[in-house]
């Protein structure tokens, strides 16, 4: 954080304070905007309601069950469905980027038709999910799924790949096995573009939480959202947001300071 | 029964627009048990990729490249390579990084920290088992490759251009650190170079190599001149300065002028 730039010549280095100060100032400008346009009757509360009515609709949805459940258990719903989703694309993803990035013919077979079907969007695929699984857990895993997969196979392949050649050979000429070669250079190597991909999937795959959602019925964040428009409520389509762009940071902070870890770790940039 | 032995061996390479270019012409050359070969010459003259050739990481386009009477047919731990640019893994301690070979060889864990320990303390690494390599000084990273190599007590050693990264104090330091330590325990070592000097005050035998196509010009025996000056008592800059030095270096440079004179 030390040498963060924002407004003046490059080289200026701001304080805790002062990027405390920008980061309020942000979200002032942001909430007092809103409250400008709600206020003036520009849009009518029922569509743009004021930021301490959607404040006082959390409070309520935190206390009294929406949709069938209180706040806390819609979040708690969705952040277990997106573990579920992201952890089965981290474990098919990973390894198998790293063995293609490994094997060439792996790399062969699988990257033409991975490029092909990855921008299929994850949205696109709710029909299918659908029909496929109809309200069950499968559909929104598989969109969760889908919407992860990409950079975390990307990721481990890419690591993979650009893996000092010469570490390799030093392995290789210490009597390594190729098995060893994968636990002790090929992973710890590929790790750095590893966990950067765990961030990238991890944010997309919560962003396809809300598309999951729309398919089941039960509990969930967007499933609240979805209940809160059929009853033309904006307040808890917007509580719902809300509760996304937070779990969603958290999860963003979570894992850059992982990340950070690693690279204090070993030393790299 | 260590000697490295390279019969009619040439290597092309494919280029990646297209055609062949040829890295080493036919080559023979005999390195004895328990000898130190220096091989200098220009970039390009295929010195590299001889030593590779022997470490198993490349293999000739014809002729044959015996260790020990038994053909090259991959990488191994009896022919320990130290790399120009280290290669220690950055997520392994130096006590990680040493002990790498002797894992992989199944060593008992007891015998394994005897020997890992041994070489920290010869290679002057005590008080940095601990340490990650990117920790570390570049002559230390190298102690540490130097280290790896040894400890798997390899029949073999082939260094590539190991000190070419470390700047001049550095490297004179290392020359002297290896000399004691090839004195100590001898092996078959192949030391690629461009530095005359190091490979003057290092090795058994220069063999000077040129390139276009790579290949060797003369072989050149340095015990006499060592023996007969008392080197082996002497600080390497004192050996640097005395006339049986210099004028070997001028022999090995006039050699190495010529060549390039004539192919360019």
């Amino acid at each position: 954080m030390a040498n963060r730039n924002f407004l003046g010549p490059s080289g200026t280095v701001l304080g805790p304070v002062e990027f405390w100060l920008l980061t309020l100032a942000g979200f002032g400008l942001f909430f007092g905007t809103w409250s400008l346009v709600s206020w003036s009757g520009w849009m009518p509360p029922n569509l743009l309601p004021s930021p301490l009515a959607v404040w006082e609709t959390l409070v309520r949805l935190w206390n009294q069950p929406f949709a069938g459940h209180v706040y806390a258990e819609h979040l708690t719903a969705s952040i277990g469905r997106f573990l579920m989703g992201w952890a089965i694309a981290v474990g098919i993803g990973i390894p198998l980027g790293l063995l293609m990035g490994w094997y060439r013919i792996l790399d062969e077979i699988i990257t033409p038709l991975f490029d092909s079907i990855r921008f299929v969007a994850p949205l696109a695929w709710v029909p299918l999910a659908a029909l496929w699984f109809g309200t069950g857990i499968g559909g929104p895993l598989l969109i969760i799924f889908v919407g992860s997969f990409a950079p975390c196979l990307i990721s481990a392949y890419r690591g993979a790949r650009l893996v000092e050649p010469r570490l390799v050979e030093a392995a290789q000429m210490m009597g390594a096995s190729g098995r060893r070669i994968i636990q002790h250079v090929l992973v710890p190597g590929a790790m750095p573009s590893i966990i950067s991909g765990l961030r990238v999937s991890a944010g997309l795959g919560w962003q396809s939480l809300v598309g999951s959602e729309l398919i089941v019925v039960g509990a969930g964040l967007g499933y609240l959202m979805v209940q809160g428009q059929g009853n033309l409520a904006t307040n808890i389509v917007i509580a719902g947001m809300i509760g996304i762009g937070v779990v969603g940071f958290v999860i963003d902070v979570a894992l850059r300071s992982v990340e950070a870890w690693f690279r204090r770790r070993w030393g790299q940039a | 029964m260590s000697e490295i032995v390279f019969k009619g061996v040439t290597k092309t390479f494919r280029l990646p627009k297209g055609g062949d270019f040829l890295a080493i012409n036919t080559t023979d050359l005999r390195i004895e048990e328990r000898e130190f070969v220096a091989i200098v010459g220009p970039s390009g003259c295929g010195k590299t990729t001889l030593m590779r050739m022997a470490a198993g990481l490349e293999f000739p386009t014809s002729g044959s490249v015996e260790v020990g009477g038994k053909p090259v047919r991959g990488p191994g731990p009896e022919r320990a390579v130290v790399f120009q640019q280290f290669a220690l893994m950055p997520w392994k301690s130096v006590r990680e990084n040493i002990g790498f070979g002797l894992m992989c060889k199944g060593t008992p864990r007891a015998e394994a920290d005897a020997a890992i320990a041994h070489y920290i303390e010869l290679m002057g690494l005590a008080g940095h088992e601990d340490s990650f390599p990117h920790q570390l000084s570049g002559g230390m990273q190298q102690r540490v490759a130097i280290a790896r190599a040894y400890v798997m007590n390899p029949a073999a050693l082939l260094m590539d251009e190991p000190f070419g990264a470390l700047d001049a104090q550095t490297r004179i330091i290392m020359q002297e650190e290896l000399v004691r330590l090839a004195r100590r325990n001898p092996r078959t070592v192949i030391f690629i170079t461009h530095a005359v000097d190091e490979a003057i005050y290092l090795a058994d035998r220069v063999v000077v190599m040129g390139r276009k196509p790579g290949r060797i010009i003369e072989m050149i025996d340095i015990r006499p001149l060592r023996a007969d000056g008392g080197w082996e008592a002497m600080p390497v800059e004192e050996v640097m300065d005395t006339p049986a030095f210099t004028h070997m270096r001028s022999r090995v440079w006039k050699l190495l002028k010529a060549r390039e004179a004539q192919t360019t």
